[in-house]
């Protein structure tokens, strides 16, 4: 058995038992471990509330990228009741990758929500085992001798610190993946916020590919044409055009 | 054996099961080596299936530690790679 569940468990032993040699005689050793224990206890409900705030951020953040969907679907408009026809179809292309993105990442937040309430699960049932080591401890003190003691100490010693590097590597994994989830938002956020017409071609990221692939897709024509009917007949007069939509004109490079 | 799986607990399971979830774990490796990310997946679902369908939940006063550790379901192939590459760590945990 020499495969990746036997390397994890020994990796857990490996670390519990580095904490328990520095300590000398069993009552010393149960008193240092559970403090240890209390320590890290607090370390776990920190990355609990560390991810929590993360996620929340990023919920803040799907609210923004909603809008400049929004916003990129008025430029659309916009540039299409100006009669520039190739602006808007620049903006729905971008809208459409920003919706992509944003169905992508909300998806990734549901998981991440389900890895969360496992978390807060994962601190109950730590908290549960830390005080039922604070109950056997004074038993074992009273009934045992100094090497049984020790025994089963490092039994119980190792048993919750295996939990907490359990509980501790959930709390990793779900930080990474809230940091890669915000690394893409915001990336998608500079995208959309730069407007329809800047230069995005220069960028030459995953979202520029993306935007290749969706263009080509149709979906950008499909929705032109539809926003081309609810405009009615030959497109209004430019003076539509004001404020930001102005800047829009500016041939993109 | 006490067997845990990451992220979700402990469990009892019957020696009986450790050739079984012996070849679903050199199944992983094979699919980790292949770079097989869906492999990986499906093994790592398949062994905490067998341990959560035939083991008994250990209750949290309980303070075992596991004689082995199943990582959770969406292990990377990266991180599968990075456990898998500390040669290290091989002794059997069985013989505990």
């Amino acid at each position: 058995m020499s495969g990746l569940w036997s390397r994890f468990s020994l990796i857990f032993k490996a670390k519990a038992s580095k904490a328990l040699d520095r300590a000398e005689n069993p009552n010393e050793t149960l008193d240092y471990s559970y403090e240890q224990q209390l320590q890290q206890l607090q370390n776990v409900k920190r990355g609990i509330a560390d991810v929590t705030t993360a996620k929340k951020r990023l919920e803040l953040q799907y609210t923004s990228m909603q809008q400049q969907v929004d916003k990129l679907d008025g430029q659309a408009r916009d540039a299409l009741k100006a009669n520039r026809e190739d602006l808007a179809r620049e903006a729905l292309t971008r809208k459409a990758a920003v919706q992509a993105q944003l169905q992508d990442i909300m998806t990734q937040g549901q998981q991440l929500e389900a890895q969360q309430q496992k978390l807060i699960e994962g601190e109950r049932t730590l908290s549960s085992k830390v005080e039922a080591f604070r109950t056997q401890k004074e038993v074992i003190k009273a009934q045992y001798s100094a090497a049984e003691a020790q025994v089963r100490i490092s039994e119980a010693a190792t048993g919750i610190g295996e939990h907490m590097q359990d509980v501790g590597l959930a709390i990793d994994r779900a930080k990474d993946k809230t940091q890669q989830m915000q690394a893409r938002a915001n990336a998608v956020e500079e995208l959309s916020a730069s407007g329809a017409l800047d230069d995005f071609t220069s960028t030459g990221d995953d979202i520029d590919r993306q935007l290749q692939q969706i263009s080509q897709s149709g979906q950008v024509d499909d929705e032109l044409a539809k926003m081309k009917a609810e405009l009615g007949p030959g497109g209004e007069a430019p003076k539509q055009l004001e404020g930001d939509a102005k800047e829009e004109e500016a041939p993109p490079s | 054996m006490i067997v845990r799986l990451l992220g979700e607990g402990q469990f009892e399971v019957d020696n009986g099961l450790i050739g079984q979830l012996n070849e679903l774990d050199e199944e992983i490796g094979r699919a980790v080596e292949a770079g097989d990310e869906r492999g990986l997946w499906d093994g790592l679902a398949a062994l905490a299936e067998i341990v959560r369908e035939n083991g008994r939940r250990l209750s949290d006063e309980e303070l075992t530690p596991s004689d082995a550790v199943i990582p959770p379901e969406d292990l990377s192939l990266d991180e599968a790679r990075e456990l898998l590459a500390d040669d290290g760590f091989i002794p059997d945990p069985v013989a505990t």
